[in-house]
């Protein structure tokens, strides 16, 4: 029988606990979230995709720990062996190894060709999720990547975490 | 598409799936590209299939027979000291080959990299 889902927050109120830290303030977002309806079909749709797993390009700069709230744009015809993972609270071996199970380009690039859907957007942008500023995420980061969507004139983010 | 079931419903998103499988595999297995399409179609049709905000769509696939990597998770050393594990979260940039600071700081000495947007 599959045993209910990790409950990371519990976990992590455990761990800090243990580590004699206050706990960690998640977001909780009472509201009924935003509803776009969808209007068309996923054989018309332009997918975008943004993924927190901290992927970045050879040739960019990387990634740092301490609350990096910059992002990386990276071409949607960018291929696997120039990708790179970096992120400190996550195990990055299988990333590292295959990017796709973090940042599924390859996997949304094979599902355009075969029209499952229109296209991939032009770009897939990228940033490094360990950032425990809510303020800085909500006001700048997320402002500024749905600006970028919008800019790309995706129909769906497909937003992916790690 | 998440694999942390109480941070997703935390955070309340408009759609989402869930894949119970060990952080870091939010698309799939490594190097098993069959598997990952499955889960992206999945997760697409979610996209133009799921009517009620907020919902979040269990999809059907389990990481292995059984959930023993469950007991594992956040808890890296059962039965000894539970000390505190996490990296140390360094200021500068954490590259994952020597070879691509050199590369990046090159760049970014020629053209600043246009590709990096560091938000004020």
């Amino acid at each position: 029988m599959p045993r209910p889902p990790v409950d990371y927050i519990e976990r992590t109120r455990e761990q800090y606990a243990s580590l004699g830290y206050p706990p960690y303030q998640w977001i909780h977002n009472e509201d009924e979230p935003p509803f776009a309806a969808v209007s068309k079909s996923l054989a018309e749709s332009r997918i975008g995709l943004i993924a927190s797993g901290g992927i970045y390009r050879e040739g960019q700069i990387a990634f740092h720990y301490r609350d990096d709230f910059s992002f990386r744009i990276i071409p949607s015809d960018t291929g696997k062996s120039t990708l790179r993972v970096t992120h400190f609270a996550y195990d990055v071996t299988d990333a590292r190894s295959d990017p796709n199970v973090v940042f599924p380009l390859e996997t949304l690039r094979a599902e355009a060709r075969e029209r499952g859907i229109a296209e991939v957007g032009p770009n897939a942008y990228t940033f490094m999720g360990g950032i425990y500023s809510v303020r800085k995420v909500r006001e700048r980061l997320a402002a500024a990547l749905a600006e970028r969507m919008e800019d790309d004139a995706v129909d769906a983010a497909l937003l992916v975490p790690a | 598409m998440s694999s942390a079931w109480s941070i997703t419903a935390a955070v309340n998103p408009p759609r989402a799936v869930y894949l119970d499988f060990p952080l870091g595999h939010t698309a799939g297995k490594p190097h098993d590209p069959a598997l990952q399409r499955r889960i992206l179609r999945d997760t697409l049709e979610a996209l133009v299939t799921i009517d009620t905000p907020g919902t979040i769509r269990r999809l059907p696939y389990r990481w292995a027979e059984d959930d023993a990597w469950k007991d594992l998770v956040m808890r890296p050393d059962p039965g000894g000291s539970g000390g505190d594990d996490r990296i140390e979260r360094h200021p500068d940039p954490q590259y994952q080959y020597e070879e691509d600071r050199v590369t990046a700081e090159a760049a970014f000495e020629r053209d600043g990299c246009p590709s990096c947007v560091f938000l004020a």
